[in-house]
């Protein structure tokens, strides 16, 4: 319709042959001056053309259109098709082969079995391992079993008493076993599935935690062999599940830790402070302990492992109250918060920490008016927060080995932090410390707003 | 007359920096502390997204528009709204639950796979510079009215504010500056439209006949500043100064037939009661029926209008989930439930906004059909109150709109390059702060330079072709990513890229004037018609084809996504284990 217009307004300024626009006019203006500038020929047939006044059904036209709709759609389809086609080549030369597709099929029914048992040897798990199980060893039957009796069987359940009476044996004894017939109490003879089979032990750190057996019509040496490095592989999987459980464990621990970090110092300084309100503002002593009461409940509370930057702030405020208690008209807070980055989910007890440390280690020593600013701002894709004193300062040098591990004491909680930080949400988000001696000193955190492990929990 | 516009476009924009600059609660004794750390409300976060949300296209375009083509037009306004019902019915909580930040993290998150990522992060872009374009024009065109500097000035202006104010870390408390936006928004065009409402007083209107076109309600001199091509419908006598088709009048009586003709700047054409008001070549033309069919057809040239309002409807519906700047927005919310609660206050907002473009429309072609003779409908709302209300009174009515244009094109632009240069800066480069300054700055440069291109069309039209990118891309992916449990990365990168990019090829070759007249000109100009189709089935087609690859952990995170918070707590230990089911064995949905 643009074109169109152009090249009407074309048709009148050539028709009328000297028109030309005063200079700096607008865009619409422009198309006129265009138009007229081209003049010629072409925008002649353009022009009649175009006239608008009731389009006679110009029907190749229409059918041209069309065309190029399906033009651009089949181009579009044709693109992402080559794309995934090139993809997929790239992808599949490794498994193109036969004898490479079985290793790939072999490895990848195994890692389906051995998935789910991340969380351990438990009745669900081992339920749901026994199909790939069954599918990787290649017999009828495949049972799992833990210390205390059969976990899942899969297959069939002839015999489940006999079985479930030798695995327990493996599992207690830790040696491997060849099932004949006759210990399975099998009188069927040739018409039953289940006459033979292997049960193998399942051994974590050198301890056994349970057996796996495997039945078929037969059993032979072969698949003692089989049965054996399939137990194995089962018992790396379970050696990283029980990996995994001592690292959260060890996640909890540090933040227990953390948790009872509230120094004598602190709990001695705070009561004084409330005590010597007792007498000259009774209504002040009282809300102080109600603060203190709260501080301790949230402190001992049990914490899951993410909190909001909101719940942390008002964790910051009740700590607070009980420092201005002490230090009085001293203390000046400022809070500059940008309500974007309330809703950011960060590892809990990040902030009030870092709020203790420039307390204790900066403004307590402090003479006139200590200054604490706290700042969350909005950085984009990352929530920036800022704690900043105006204290006495750290050396450097010493504070690195703080970070490090290397000076015992004082600053525990700056150095759990930066941990938790790395381990949350990868190495380059750690604290980052501006700080001198006599310049005071600022600990910057960058928190990522979306990070899929955080928001997962 | 000037002087008071610049100046209100002047303060309009120094408040904006710096309300940005220190839109963040400031804290100093303990009570302000509990404040401070408190969670945006719902109707001030609604307020925020409304204010973001209100574009060039809102302000000046839909008004402009509905001038030159009948009330069709309102379609825009109606579907501007509606999106967010779409938006609160189907996305706004599980999203906001979710905790995905932008499209591609909750494409990341819900499928995980870099090529999607990288596939979301490049419509990012292209959406957000479609966006752009019209709010750098709106810029243009304001500034051209108001000081009579050429095009560019204005849009090299809001290009060079904008990214600057972003680059040096300005808008640190965005919710604020975008609510304070909100509201200065309202007031700048729901004052002058009940002002002039007033001063245009009782009785009616030969223009609000159906089936008529306008007239001139009494004889009515009419300046042209600029050149001007425009088109008669039937042949009258008018009184002449300057040169008509080439040929000088001085204040002669001319009569001017039912065609074509061609004004040069300063001719200044006098027009008597009841004589047909010419209109102007630039205007985009109506659909040919009456004033006050419901249809539409922006865009397409005139041709098939009931197709091209449906393509519009589809557009601007399933736009709203799409649109990257808006989505952000979500995430101030604490949870789902105020997520919905925010999204209805927001429809509630938008409503009440729209209503004032409209009257401004009506009153234009009831009481000042000579705006016809503009040269960009887009300009009509500014020039309206001067002309309605001569005298200081419409001056000062009419800088209060020039502000509050300004206004919406500060804080839209705004928005939409932070959401721009974070996409650029954290999915493509993967850096740090510094590069998302820089990111700010060459993304503000990249839309200003194609700004100067697009000035042909109206920008109402420019909004809606953003929208039906976002509809025909990120809408599937939204939609089924958060309600169908068997999307596959597969599925979802090809519907992205085949509906998205079949879209954007549509809008190009429209912009380089492809077809200009029947289907083509439809299918072309308002392409959601089809590619939002076309989207939805080839993700789904190609999402039943790779089955296989269903992420193994699909039925926790639907369940996150769909579980009330209250629940999700306890719920989560039991779904941790559900997860592993194999892919034969997974239960049929959330």
């Amino acid at each position: 319709m643009n074109a169109a217009d152009g090249a009407r307004n074309g048709h009148a300024g050539a028709r009328n042959g000297r028109f030309r626009p005063a200079s700096g006019h607008p865009p619409s203006g422009s198309a006129v001056c265009h138009g007229a500038y081209r003049g010629g020929a072409s925008a002649f047939t353009e022009g009649n053309a175009g006239h608008r006044e009731g389009y006679p059904p110009q029907y190749g036209l229409v059918y041209s259109a069309a065309m190029v709709v399906l033009i651009i759609m089949f181009l579009s389809v044709a693109t992402v098709l080559c794309c995934a086609v090139l993809f997929w080549k790239r992808s599949s030369r490794h498994v193109g082969a036969p004898p490479p597709r079985a290793t790939y099929e072999v490895l990848h029914t195994a890692s389906q079995a051995v998935s789910v048992l991340r969380d351990g040897l438990t009745a669900a798990a081992a339920v749901k391992a026994a199909p790939s199980l069954r599918h990787l060893l290649g017999t009828p039957v495949v049972a799992i079993a833990d210390r205390d009796g059969v976990l899942a069987c899969h297959g069939s359940d002839q015999h489940a008493e006999a079985l479930a009476r030798h695995l327990r044996g493996v599992a207690t004894t830790g040696r491997a076993q060849l099932l004949s017939a006759a210990d399975l109490g099998c009188g069927h003879g040739g018409d039953c599935l289940v006459r033979a089979g292997v049960a193998v032990p399942i051994a974590v750190d050198g301890a056994v935690i349970g057996a796996l057996a495997a039945l078929g019509p037969s059993a032979d040496a072969a698949l003692m062999r089989t049965a054996t490095e399939v137990a194995r592989f089962v018992s790396t999987h379970l050696a990283l599940a029980e990996l995994d459980a001592s690292r959260t464990r060890t996640v909890q621990a540090q933040l227990n830790f953390l948790r009872a970090q509230i120094s004598p110092h602190f709990v001695y300084n705070a009561l004084t402070a409330i005590e010597s309100f007792v007498r000259s503002d009774p209504e002040r002593a009282r809300d102080l302990l109600v603060g203190f009461a709260e501080f301790i409940r949230w402190s001992f509370r049990e914490h899951s492992q993410y909190a909001t930057l909101a719940e942390e702030l008002r964790f910051v405020d009740t700590y607070l109250e009980l420092e201005r208690a002490r230090f009085g008209d001293r203390l000046a807070v400022s809070l500059r918060v940008a309500p974007e980055v309330l809703s950011v989910r960060v590892p809990s007890l990040v902030l009030q920490p870092l709020v203790e440390n420039a307390v204790r280690h900066g403004l307590e020593r402090l003479t006139g008016t200590a200054r604490l600013q706290i700042s969350a701002e909005d950085g984009g894709h990352e929530a920036v927060v800022t704690v900043e004193d105006h204290g006495i300062g750290v050396d450097p040098g010493h504070l690195a080995d703080v970070l490090a591990g290397r000076a015992g004491g004082q600053s525990v909680g700056l150095r759990n932090v930066d941990e938790r930080l790395r381990a949350t949400f990868g190495n380059d988000h750690g604290l980052t410390i501006e700080t001198g001696i006599g310049a005071g000193t600022k600990v910057t955190m960058r928190l990522p707003k979306f990070a899929p492990a955080v928001s997962g929990s | 007359m000037p002087d008071a516009a610049v100046g209100a476009i002047a303060f309009v924009t120094l408040l904006t920096i710096m309300v940005g600059a220190r839109g963040i609660r400031v804290a100093r004794t303990p009570d302000d502390f509990m404040v401070a750390a408190r969670q945006v409300a719902p109707a001030l976060n609604a307020a925020a997204i409304s204010g973001e949300y209100l574009s060039a296209a809102s302000f000046l375009g839909i008004a402009g528009l509905v001038v030159a083509q009948g009330l069709g037009a309102l379609w825009y306004s109606v579907g501007y709204t509606a999106g967010y019902l779409v938006l609160l019915l189907l996305v706004a909580a599980p999203l906001r639950r979710f905790g995905a930040y932008t499209i591609p993290d909750f494409a990341v998150g819900r499928l995980g796979s870099r090529g999607l990522r990288l596939t979301a992060t490049a419509l990012v872009l292209v959406i957000g510079w479609f966006y752009l374009l019209p709010q750098m024009k709106g810029a243009g065109i304001t500034l051209q009215w108001v000081l009579g500097t050429p095009y560019w000035v204005g849009v090299a202006t809001l290009g060079t504010v904008v990214s600057c104010n972003i680059a040096m870390g300005g808008m640190k408390g965005i919710t604020f500056v975008q609510c304070f936006q909100y509201w200065l928004k309202l007031c700048a065009i729901g004052i002058p439209a009940l002002v002039l409402l007033i001063a245009a007083g009782h009785g009616s209107s030969p223009n609000l006949t159906p089936d008529r076109a306008p007239v001139f309600t009494r004889a009515t001199v009419v300046d042209l500043p600029q050149a001007t091509g425009f088109t008669l419908t039937r042949a009258t006598q008018a009184t002449v100064t300057g040169l008509v088709d080439q040929r000088a009048y001085r204040d002669q009586a001319v009569r001017l037939c039912a065609c074509q003709h061609v004004a040069g700047a300063g001719t200044r054409i006098g027009f008597a009661a009841g004589a047909p008001v010419p209109v102007s070549l630039a205007m985009e033309p109506s659909s040919g029926e009456s004033w006050d069919s419901p249809l539409l057809a922006s865009g397409t040239g005139g041709a098939h209008p009931l197709a091209a309002t449906y393509g519009v409807i589809i557009a601007t519906f399933f736009g709203a989930i799409g649109l990257p700047h808006i989505l952000v927005r979500f995430y101030t919310n604490p949870d789902g439930e105020a997520a919905r609660r925010t999204t209805l206050i927001v429809v509630l907002l938008l409503s009440s906004f729209y209503l004032f473009p409209t009257v401004l429309a009506v009153l234009t072609r009831s009481h000042a059909p000579q705006l016809y003779l503009s040269t960009d409908s887009d300009s009509i709302v500014l020039a309206l109150p001067a002309l309605l209300l001569p005298g200081l009174p419409g001056e000062l009515l009419a800088a209060l709109v020039a502000a509050g244009a300004f206004a919406a094109f500060l804080s839209t632009s705004s928005g939409l390059l932070v959401s721009v240069a974070g996409a650029l800066s954290h999915d493509f480069l993967r850096r740090g702060v510094t590069t998302f300054r820089w990111c700010a700055i060459a993304a503000g440069a990249i839309a200003t330079v194609a700004a100067l291109l697009i000035d042909r069309f109206s920008l109402a039209l420019l909004v809606g072709w953003a929208f039906a990118i976002a509809a025909s891309s990120f809408c599937p992916l939204m939609v089924l990513g958060i309600w169908w449990p068997r999307l596959t990365r597969a599925g979802a990168t090809a519907g992205i890229a085949i509906g998205g990019g079949s879209c954007v090829a549509a809008i190009v070759s429209t912009m380089l004037g492809a077809a200009t007249r029947g289907w083509g000109a439809v299918l072309l100009g308002q392409p959601a018609i089809w590619t939002v189709p076309l989207a939805f089935g080839v993700m789904i087609a190609v999402s039943l084809l790779t089955q296989r690859t269903v992420p193994a952990n699909v039925a926790q995170v639907m369940l996150r996504m769909h579980l009330p918070e209250a629940l999700s707590r306890q719920a989560y230990r039991t779904v941790s284990q559900a997860s592993w089911l194999g892919p034969d064995q997974r239960p049929p949905g959330p």
